[in-house]
């Protein structure tokens, strides 16, 4: 039987943060990774930067964003109800992150000109995420790590209190692998439709899953029937609009909307459900996964004339065109009439006003239910567009209770001995809901990291 | 990606590809390509020749990219670029009748270095020194007494002329259908020339060409690159400096070996043979992301300067031997071939590529007018091209 002081499972960041981290303690270090070498990386190959505080700008991140304004930010999208130990850990440890990873060979992309804002607080990685994992990979490979793809890991096995490896499905049949410690960095579980049902009901039927197909959250319910304790709401996940074209999984970044707030989004009965221009797109994007999964069969269309058509990136499927509105609601699919008379009204509910899409602009709609608070034109002017929309699950919040030596804690409070978890599969203690650009990275390297190193220090029994 | 098989077919599958890249823009940081893609509101015909000639193929993307076969998004821009350079290379080819009648394949390679080595003997057989090529005696001391200067000068002055105007004409040509732009202030000229001169889109966002691996950056794609092309510029002085010498100063060769003539002629041969024979070998191991067609005029482009550049320095080699007279009539070959060949091969690269790269320093220079905003980037409250939540 195989054995290795440090077994990680997973591939995506986490678990590469938490394969190097430990080999450079001199640990041996297997990495098991279900998904085969072309899928590798998990959702965070789809990634694109991470959130760090520091105190001094640097030719990638200009200015200076403290720890303290951090982690005030993760306070105010997340509530106060998050671990506030981890966090402050996390936001601590999150200086030294730049260094430790361009050690690892990660190259950074300065900021280019109109995206300051974000480069202060975030740091972009060269490539996007593939190339952050690919250059993880190659240096796994430098540093003698060993990489097993298509290795799914089932179960972990214990003599009494201590894990003793890991169970690893393999062409049909299982096989132990031992360890002196296991990091378990699987994600979450939002490719699990199963799972999602039990708390959705059958209309995840319809969400796409905008990362890997791989995360089934396998190895959290191990955790949890372990006795792990359950931190983050598992009813919560993060959801926005996304292409109804799109794959049902591994869509990515690419099938993204960002139509809404210069649209109308009617449902397949041609009504408008929501307000679409209630606040900064930024602000309210990650909703509308949500409002959209509320709707007859778990569909939308984002409505627009050429006025604006220029005013937001696309994505990787064309709109839908016509000259007139009717034609555009026949091409969608939706009820003419209804259509034409939902934008009528709206039409005819504009206060005129100064159009701005860069500031709330107050053009707004009265006497409409619901009301459209800004950026509020006229739908008139053809060629039309439509795109039609789905909610797009890009990650879960359950997670299981670590310290913080990223031990998994048991509802006794005891962790397990030998037993870490890093990544998405602990981020709800730290994130119980909303989302700040960058975060799930953050989290995932410094307990990647931590994970690892603690698992070197414990020696094969 | 499949093979499309039209122009059309090419140009849908660069727009379904590009819309993904513009939706995505993780690239951006690599070289100007991307850069270039978000500002086209449309991607035209004359766009994606451009973009085309502006990508390096440093495969960067390539190794970068979250949807590259087997995702069925299937998104190959090096592959893509490496198809629309390939139709850039023959629709711009002049005169249009000769180049489609001709391509600069291995064979035409061979079959004018064979040709042009045989009209050399001819021509110097026609002077009476046919014995100077095969059975040298005392008086075969020099490259004049195997053929004349006079023979020697107006067929390469023909030959470049032939070179210079058909690149003019395409490049003409390439501008007006890309798009180029047609007023280019010196800062541009100069930053563009920069661009061109250091191979600056071969080093990405810092990271080197992911070639021949797309595993790993390597810089030796660059180095063998500069290797050539330096070494074909060091050619071109010696040979200029050698009329100069000869015409101007009344100064004939043979030169000694420390004179600049040689010493330049040497440097820009063993730089052009080191470099050619590295590119081919990079090439003999790249994963195969070009377009069957640029493969081979780039092979046979190689392959045209090594000859070139090796028979000249077993020339220069072996100059005092009996060898001498055979030998400068195969260099003689070697370069007719290059020549003729040069306009409808991999050669005309140089053209294309620096105009694109003038066009992108000149996109570049605008966007920095506009207070480092591109007029079509979209308002904040869309997504600023980089903001990317989740
Ligand atoms: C489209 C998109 C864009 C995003 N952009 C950003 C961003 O810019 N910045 C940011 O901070 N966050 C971003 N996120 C969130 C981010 O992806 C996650 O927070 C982060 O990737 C989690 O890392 P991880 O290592 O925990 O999980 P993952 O990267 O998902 O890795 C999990 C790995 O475990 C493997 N695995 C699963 N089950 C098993 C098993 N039983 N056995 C073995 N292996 C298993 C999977 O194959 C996968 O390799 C984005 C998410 C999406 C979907
Ligand atoms: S990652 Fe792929 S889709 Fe995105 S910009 Fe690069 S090549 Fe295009
Ligand atoms: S191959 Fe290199 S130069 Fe070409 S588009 Fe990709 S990154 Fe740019």
């Amino acid at each position: 039987m195989a054995a290795y002081d440090v077994v990680v499972a997973g591939g995506g960041n986490a678990a590469l943060c938490a394969a190097i981290a430990a080999r450079s303690r001199g640990a041996s270090v297997l990495v098991l990774e279900c998904a085969p070498k072309a899928w590798r990386g998990g959702n965070s190959k789809y990634t694109r930067n991470i959130r760090v505080a520091h105190l001094d700008g640097d030719a990638v991140m200009p200015g200076a964003y403290s720890p303290q304004e951090f982690l005030s930010d993760l306070v105010r999208v997340t509530g106060k109800d998050l671990d506030q130990d981890l966090a402050s850990y996390v936001v601590e440890r999150s200086l030294d992150l730049p260094a430790w990873m361009s050690d690892q060979g990660i190259r950074w992309q300065p900021p280019l000109r109109g995206t300051l804002q974000l480069a202060r607080t975030n740091r972009f990685f060269l490539g996007g995420g593939k190339a952050l994992m690919n250059a993880y990979y190659r240096r796994a490979e430098s540093l003698g790590i060993a990489v097993r793809y298509e290795a799914p890991v089932v179960e972990l096995a214990f003599e009494g209190e201590r894990c003793t490896g890991v169970v690893v499905a393999a062409n049909g049949s299982s096989e132990r692998v031992r360890a002196g410690a296991v990091v378990v960095a699987t994600g979450g579980f939002e490719a699990n439709i199963e799972w999602l049902r039990e708390y959705w009901g059958d209309r995840v039927e319809n969400y796409a899953v905008r990362g890997t197909a791989y995360n089934d959250g396998a190895l959290l319910r191990v955790l949890l029937d372990l006795g792990a304790e359950a931190r983050g709401n598992p009813r919560g996940h993060h959801a926005i609009a996304v292409d109804a074209r799109s794959p049902k999984f591994e869509g990515g970044i690419v099938t993204r909307v960002d139509s809404v707030p210069f649209s109308i989004v009617v449902n397949i009965h041609g009504d408008r459900f929501a307000d679409e221009g209630e606040d900064l797109w930024p602000m309210r994007y990650a909703t509308w996964g949500g409002l959209i999964g509320a709707q007859p069969e778990q569909m939308a269309y984002s409505i627009f004339d050429s006025k604006v058509a220029g005013n937001f990136i696309g994505g990787a499927y064309p709109p839908l065109i016509a000259n007139t509105v009717g034609e555009l609601a026949q091409k969608a699919g939706l009820p003419v009439l209804r259509v034409e008379e939902t934008v009528g009204e709206f039409n005819r509910s504009i206060v005129p006003g100064e159009y701005d899409p860069t500031r709330l602009d107050g053009c707004r709609t009265i006497d409409l239910s619901p009301p459209k608070s800004n950026w509020a034109l006229p739908i008139d002017t053809p060629p039309y567009y439509c795109y039609p929309l789905i909610p797009g699950i890009t990650f879960t919040y359950l997670a299981v209770a670590v310290d913080r030596a990223a031990r998994v804690l048991r509802e006794s409070g005891r962790p397990l001995e030998n037993v870490y978890a890093a990544g998405e599969i602990m981020a709800g203690n730290i994130l119980l809901r909303g989302y700040l650009a960058g975060i799930g990275m953050t989290i995932g390297t410094v307990f990647g990291v931590v994970a690892g190193e603690h698992a070197a220090g414990v020696r094969r029994g | 990606m499949a093979e499309p098989t039209s122009i059309d077919g090419l140009l849908a599958e660069g727009q379904r590809q590009i819309a993904i890249c513009n939706g995505c823009r993780y690239c951006e940081g690599y070289c100007a390509v991307f850069p270039a893609m978000e500002r086209l509101p449309v991607v035209g015909a004359g766009d994606l020749t451009y973009l085309a000639n502006l990508c390096h193929d440093c495969r960067a993307c390539y190794q970068a990219c979250m949807y590259a076969p087997p995702h069925p998004f299937g998104v190959e821009i090096p592959k893509l670029m490496s198809e629309a350079r390939e139709r850039s290379y023959s629709e711009f080819a002049r005169p249009r009748w000769f180049a489609r009648w001709f391509t600069a394949g291995p064979r035409a390679v061979a079959a004018l270095t064979l040709a042009g080595a045989l009209v050399f003997a001819f021509l110097a057989w026609a002077a009476g020194r046919a014995r100077g090529i095969f059975a040298p005696t005392e008086s075969t001391r020099t490259f004049f007494d195997v053929i004349p200067y006079g023979l020697m000068l107006v067929p390469s002055l023909l030959l470049t002329a032939f070179l210079l105007a058909v690149i003019v004409w395409g490049f003409i040509d390439f501008q007006r259908a890309s798009r180029g732009a047609s007023h280019l202030g010196a800062r541009v000229w100069l930053s563009g020339l920069a661009e061109v001169a250091t191979l600056r889109w071969m080093r990405g966002g810092g990271d080197d060409c992911y070639y021949p691996a797309i595993e790993r950056s390597s810089p030796l794609r660059r180095r063998f690159h500069h290797l050539t092309a330096y070494g074909f510029l060091a050619a071109l002085v010696s040979t200029s400096l050698a009329s100069f010498y000869h015409n101007v100063l009344d100064l004939p060769a043979p030169y000694p070996v420390l004179h600049p003539v040689v010493l330049f002629g040497l440097v820009g041969g063993i730089g052009m043979t080191v470099g050619t024979t590295g590119l081919l070998w990079l090439k003999a191991r790249a994963a195969p992301l070009q377009a069957r067609r640029e493969a081979l005029l780039n092979s046979s482009f190689l392959v045209s300067l090594n000859l070139a550049s090796t028979s000249g320095l077993f020339l220069l080699a072996l100059r005092d031997t009996p060898a001498m007279g055979a030998l400068l009539v195969l260099h003689l070959g070697t370069i007719v071939a290059l020549y003729v060949t040069a306009p409808y091969g991999k050669f005309v690269h140089i053209v294309y590529r620096t105009a694109a790269v003038l066009r992108s320093a000149a996109e570049r220079a605008a966007d920095e007018a506009a207070g480092g905003r591109s007029a079509r980037e979209p308002a904040a409250l869309g997504r600023p091209a980089s903001t990317r939540l989740p």
